[in-house]
C-alpha cells in the first residue's frame, strides 16, 4: 500500500442558499482515504455526510449547494492530481463513474425504471471507454457476474422493477464500478435493504475492496455496519467531524461526548444475553425520570387463532382470481397485559398484515381474535368501533401519519372527540396531559406538524394514540424512521408508558438488536407464517430455526474482529407466496423446545 | 391480446352508445321531417318524407332498423345530397350514403390534424423540457408566457389575425380554401396554438417531477453529460403524461376543429357537420359523429398502447 492517500479532503466548507442568509451544511470537513482502504462516515440525519460525498463529485450544484472553502483532491494511479474543487463540468464528467464510482441508498429507485439493466450498465463505459454496442454489452455481463448476481444474462435485457432491492443493489454496484474507479463511495448502502440482504451486499463490498483495492468512502448512520466494515472512522455532528480514529478506537475509546452519546443509543445485539424482560436504553443526556420496565402479567389480553389473510390476484378478461397472494397463513399468537411481544420479520413476511387484521384494519379471511374474552371477529361494526377505543396503533412513518393541514392540538384530540369522552376545555385539558406525559412542551399545541423533527412527530403520534386510553397498542415499525439517539428516547418513552399506564405491545419490527431489547416474547414471522415464538430470552439465545439463526446471523455486530467479508449468510430470496386458487396450506404444527418456546414443524424451505 | 379483446369490446359498446345518444337527441329536438324541409312545406311532402324515411315507425323499431343496418356498415342516405328536388319515395335508390360522405371529407381532415401535431409536438415537448432542465430560467419564464398564450388564445382572433397577417399584408399564403400544403399551414398553425402550449406545460412539469429522482443524480454520477440526462434518462420517463396530453389534444383537434375549418373554409369533417346540422340532415349527422367517436376511440387506443413501450412498468390489463 502506498502512502499517498487516493482522496484528500481539507477544511472543506459547503453551503446552501436560503431565504434568511446561507446554510451551512458542512464546515472545515477534513479527511483521507488510503487506496484499499473504508473510511467509515457516521452521523445521524443532518450530520452533512451525504453533502460531503456530493460535494466531492460537484454533485451538489445540481441541489444549489455551493463549495465555498477548503479543497478537495483525487490522486491518480500514476500520481498525477485531480482538484475536485475547481475542475470544470467537462473535466468533473470524467472523473464521475469513470475515477470516483458512487453507489446510492435506495437501490430501486437510484436506477432508471425506463431502461434495462444491460443499457445502465453499460452507460458509463460507452460513456467513458467509448465502447461500442456490443463490447459494453460483454463488459456488462461480466460486471454483473463479478457481483455474483443470479442468472446475469437473463438480467441484462430486465427492468429494475423486475428485480428484488438486493439485486437491484447488486445492479448499482457493478454500475460504480464498470470503469475500475480508483474511489469508491457508498452513501448508506444497505439502509433501505433488509438485514439478511444487507449482510449479502456488506461481504460484497469488503469483497471487491479486496479484489479491486480502491479506496471506500462508507457513509452510514449505523454504527454496527461501521463497526465491521470500516478500517477508520469519521463521525459527523451537525456538518463537523468531531472525531476520527481507527475504528477500534472509535469503539472502544470514544473521545468525543457526541461519539460516545451516539454509542450509548445503539441497541447492540447480544447484550441482553441473561435477562428475561426489557431494559430501558442508556441516554447520556437523559430527560425524563428512572423507571423500571414493566414486568409481563400470565394474564391473556388478546388470543390470535389461527389467523389467515390473502389477497387475490386477478387476470384474464372477466378479472377472475387466478391466484392468491398468502400474506398471513395460519398464525396464533397471545398478548398478555402489560406484554410486549415483537413480530420481527424481513419485507413481505406479512407482520404488518397481521397487525392490520387485528384491529380490523383489513378484514381477515378466517381465524378468530379474543381480545379480554369478547370475540372480535362476530362484533357489528358499532362493536369494533367501541373496542377501538381499546386498540391503537402507530404508523411507521411520522410524517405520513399525521395531517399536516391540522393543529397537533385537534390532531391529539380528535379521537377523544370522536368518542365524546369530553366536552369542552376538558379536550384541551386532556391533550395538555397527553403532551406532558409523552415529553412534547405545551407550547406546541397549538402548531403544525411541519414544525417538528421526526422524533417530536413519533411522540404526538403516540400521545395521540394514548388518547383514549387503550389497553393494547400495535406499533408498526413506529422507530424504523428515526435516528439512533431519537430511537433510543422513543423506545425510553414506550417502555415507560407501558410500565405506566400497564399497555401491552405488539411490536413489528425488522431490527433484531431494538425486538431484543425492548420484548419480553419473540415471534419470527417468514413466509406469513409464525416459524417460531417464544420468551425473548430463549429466542435470542437458542434460535431452533433455520430462518431464525439466518436472521441473526446477518445482524451487524458492534465488534470490528468479526469482519464481514468472513461472514458466510446464506440468503435465499424470498420465495415467492404466491399460491393457485385450489392451493390448500396445511395448518401451522408446533413443538415446544423449551418451556413456552414453539418451532414451527411445516417445512417452509 | 387479451387485453386488446377486451378493449375493443369497450370501445364497440362506448361507440354503439355513442351512436345511439346522437340517434334519441336527433329525434328529440323537433319532427325531423318539419326540421329539414322547413316550415313551408306541404303536409304531402312531409308526410311523404316520413314515410321515405321510415319517421312513423314507433321509435324502438325505428332504432332497431338503424343499428341493424349500422352493423353491417350502412349508416342509411343523406336526406338532402344527391337530390334537389322534393324526396321521392325511393330514398335508397336516389340518396347518396352519408358514409360515402363523410369519408370524402376524412382526408382533409387527417392532413390538417397531423400538420398541426407535427408542429405541435416537437416544438411543444422542446419548450418544455427547456424549462424544465433550468427552473426559473429566463428560458424557463419565456416558455411558461408562451404556453400560457398559446392556451388562452382564442382560435377565431388568431386565425384572422395570421390571414391578415400572411396572407393579405405579405401575400405568401392562400387565405383559405382546399389545396397543397400552402393551403394548410395556416389552419395548421391556428389548431397547433393550444397543442404546443398545453403540451410545454404538461412536458415542463413532468420533467421537473422526473428531474428530482434519485435515478437523475445516478446518471450525473456516472458522468453522463446534462444533455444525456435531460433527454435520454428523464424525457423517456416523463413521457406517460405527455403522450397522454397528445392524445387529448390529438382528439380535441379532430372533433374540435369545426371553427378553424370555417374560417379557412376547409372542406373537413368539422365543416361536414356544420352543414348538415344547418340542414337537419339526420343520417349525415349520425354517420360523421360515429366517424369522429370511432376515431376519438381509436386514438385513445393507440395512446394506451404506446404507454406499454415508454413504460415497461406498466403492463396492460394486468393487476399487480
Amino acid at each position: 500500500m502506498t502512502a499517498t492517500p487516493a482522496v484528500s479532503v481539507d477544511s472543506l466548507r459547503v453551503e446552501f442558499p436560503t431565504k434568511g442568509g446561507s446554510f451551512v451544511a458542512v464546515k472545515d470537513v477534513r479527511f483521507e482515504i488510503m487506496p484499499g482502504e473504508i473510511l467509515g462516515v457516521v452521523g445521524e440525519s443532518g450530520s452533512g455526510k451525504s453533502v460531503t460525498s456530493a460535494a466531492l463529485l460537484q454533485l451538489t450544484k445540481f441541489s444549489a449547494g455551493r463549495v465555498v472553502a477548503g479543497s478537495m483532491r483525487l490522486v491518480r494511479g500514476d500520481g498525477s492530481i485531480v482538484d475536485l474543487r475547481r475542475s470544470d463540468e467537462r473535466r468533473m464528467r470524467n472523473v464521475r463513474g469513470n475515477e470516483i464510482g458512487m453507489i446510492f441508498q435506495e437501490p430501486v429507485i437510484a436506477l432508471n425504471p425506463a431502461y434495462t439493466i444491460g443499457w445502465q450498465l453499460s452507460e458509463g463505459l460507452r460513456i467513458h471507454k467509448g465502447l461500442s454496442g456490443k463490447e459494453a454489452n460483454a463488459s456488462a455481463l461480466e460486471l454483473l457476474q463479478k457481483v455474483r448476481i443470479s442468472n446475469p444474462k437473463r438480467r441484462l435485457k430486465q427492468y429494475p422493477h423486475e428485480l428484488s432491492g438486493g439485486m437491484c443493489q447488486r445492479v448499482v454496484i457493478a454500475m460504480a464500478l464498470a470503469c475500475e474507479p480508483r474511489v469508491l463511495i457508498a452513501d448508506e448502502p444497505t439502509t433501505s435493504l433488509d438485514v439478511t440482504v444487507q449482510a449479502e451486499i456488506l461481504s460484497l463490498i469488503a469483497l471487491l475492496r479486496k479484489e479491486t483495492g480502491a479506496a471506500v468512502l462508507l457513509i452510514t448512520h449505523d454504527m454496527a455496519v461501521v463497526a465491521q466494515m470500516a478500517d477508520r472512522v469519521v463521525v459527523m455532528y451537525r456538518g463537523e467531524v468531531v472525531e476520527e480514529g481507527s475504528v477500534r478506537q472509535i469503539l472502544h475509546h470514544p473521545r468525543h461526548s457526541y461519539t460516545r452519546a451516539l454509542l450509548a443509543a445503539v441497541p447492540k445485539i447480544g447484550e441482553m444475553t441473561g435477562t428475561d424482560g426489557p431494559k430501558r436504553m442508556k441516554i447520556a443526556s437523559q430527560s425524563g425520570k428512572e423507571f423500571s420496565p414493566a414486568v409481563a402479567s400470565e394474564e391473556p389480553l388478546l388470543e390470535v387463532r389461527e389467523l389467515t389473510k390473502r389477497f387475490p390476484v386477478r387476470g384474464g378478461i372477466l378479472r377472475r382470481v387466478v391466484a392468491n397472494v398468502h400474506a398471513v397463513e395460519c398464525v396464533s399468537f397471545g398478548v398478555n397485559r402489560n406484554e410486549t411481544l415483537a413480530l420481527v420479520g424481513e419485507s413481505g413476511s406479512g407482520k404488518s398484515t397481521v397487525g392490520r387484521c387485528i384491529l380490523r384494519l383489513e378484514e381477515p379471511d378466517s381465524g378468530e381474535l379474543t381480545f379480554e374474552g369478547q370475540n372480535l371477529l362476530t362484533l357489528s361494526r358499532a362493536g369494533m368501533r367501541n373496542q377501538r377505543r381499546h386498540m391503537q396503533i402507530i404508523f411507521q412513518d411520522p410524517y405520513g401519519s399525521l395531517n399536516p393541514q391540522m393543529r397537533l392540538l385537534d390532531q391529539v384530540a380528535e379521537p377523544i372527540r370522536n368518542y365524546r369522552l369530553d366536552k369542552g376545555t376538558a379536550v384541551e385539558d386532556r391533550v395538555a396531559s397527553l403532551f406532558d406525559r409523552v415529553g412534547m412542551p405545551r407550547s406546541f399545541l397549538r402548531r403544525y406538524p411541519s414544525e417538528l423533527s421526526g422524533g417530536q412527530r413519533q411522540r404526538v403520534a403516540i400521545a395521540r394514540s394514548l388518547a383514549l386510553n387503550p389497553k393494547f397498542i400495535v406499533a408498526d415499525e413506529a422507530v424504523s424512521s428515526l435516528d439512533v439517539s431519537i430511537q433510543a428516547q422513543v423506545l425510553n418513552l414506550m417502555m415507560e408508558l407501558q410500565a405506566d399506564l400497564g399497555l401491552s405491545y405488539l411490536f413489528i419490527s425488522h431490527d433484531m438488536a431494538v425486538v431484543e431489547r425492548v420484548s419480553h416474547r419473540v415471534a419470527v414471522m417468514y413466509q406469513g407464517r409464525i416459524v417460531e415464538i417464544g420468551p425473548r430470552a430463549s429466542v435470542f439465545g437458542s434460535p431452533g430455526h433455520q430462518y431464525t439463526k439466518t436472521l441473526l446471523a446477518a445482524v451487524p455486530r458492534m465488534d470490528p474482529d468479526v469482519s464481514f467479508a468472513d461472514i458466510e449468510v446464506q440468503a435465499r430470496a424470498l420465495p415467492s407466496p404466491i399460491r393457485s386458487v385450489d392451493h390448500q396450506p396445511s395448518s401451522s404444527r408446533y413443538r415446544e423446545i423449551l418451556p413456552g418456546h414453539f418451532l414451527l414443524r411445516n417445512d417452509l424451505y | 391480446m387479451v387485453y386488446l379483446v377486451r378493449r375493443t369490446a369497450n370501445s364497440v359498446l362506448l361507440l354503439l352508445l355513442t351512436v345511439s345518444f346522437v340517434f334519441v337527441a336527433g329525434r328529440m329536438i323537433g319532427d325531423p321531417a318539419l326540421n329539414m324541409l322547413g316550415p313551408g312545406a306541404t303536409d304531402v311532402a312531409l308526410e311523404k318524407l316520413r314515410r321515405a324515411a321510415g319517421l312513423n315507425d314507433p321509435l324502438w323499431q325505428q332504432y332497431i332498423r338503424y343499428v341493424a343496418n349500422l352493423l353491417q356498415g350502412d349508416f342509411g342516405v343523406s336526406y338532402r345530397f344527391g337530390f334537389s328536388v322534393l324526396p321521392s319515395e325511393d330514398l335508397d335508390s336516389l340518396g347518396q350514403p352519408v358514409i360515402d360522405i363523410v369519408l370524402e371529407r376524412l382526408p382533409a381532415t387527417f392532413l390538417l390534424a397531423a400538420v398541426a401535431m407535427g408542429i405541435a409536438v416537437p416544438s411543444g415537448i422542446l419548450m418544455g423540457v427547456v424549462a424544465a432542465a433550468k427552473p426559473r430560467s429566463l428560458a424557463d419564464r419565456v416558455v411558461t408566457v408562451v404556453a400560457l398564450a398559446g392556451v388562452s388564445v382564442v382560435q377565431f382572433w388568431l386565425g384572422l389575425m395570421l390571414i391578415v397577417f400572411f396572407s393579405v399584408q405579405l401575400g405568401w399564403l392562400p387565405t383559405g380554401g382546399y389545396g397543397g400544403l400552402e393551403h394548410a399551414i395556416l389552419p395548421a398553425l391556428t389548431l397547433a396554438a393550444r397543442p404546443i402550449g398545453r403540451i410545454a406545460q404538461i412536458a415542463r412539469s413532468a420533467m421537473l417531477d422526473e428531474m428530482s429522482k434519485p435515478y437523475i443524480v445516478t446518471a450525473r454520477a456516472k458522468g453522463a453529460h446534462e444533455w444525456r440526462v435531460v433527454f435520454l434518462h428523464a424525457l423517456k420517463n416523463a413521457a406517460v403524461p405527455i403522450i397522454t396530453m397528445i392524445g387529448d389534444e390529438l382528439s380535441a383537434l379532430l372533433t374540435g376543429a369545426i371553427l378553424v375549418e370555417k374560417i379557412f373554409a376547409w372542406p373537413g369533417i368539422g365543416l361536414l357537420i356544420i352543414d348538415s346540422l344547418t340542414r337537419s340532415d339526420l343520417p349525415l349527422i349520425q354517420a360523421s359523429i360515429a366517424v369522429v367517436a370511432a376515431l376519438v376511440v381509436l386514438v385513445n387506443l393507440l395512446v394506451d398502447l404506446s404507454y406499454r413501450i415508454v413504460n415497461p412498468r406498466i403492463k396492460l390489463g394486468t393487476e399487480n
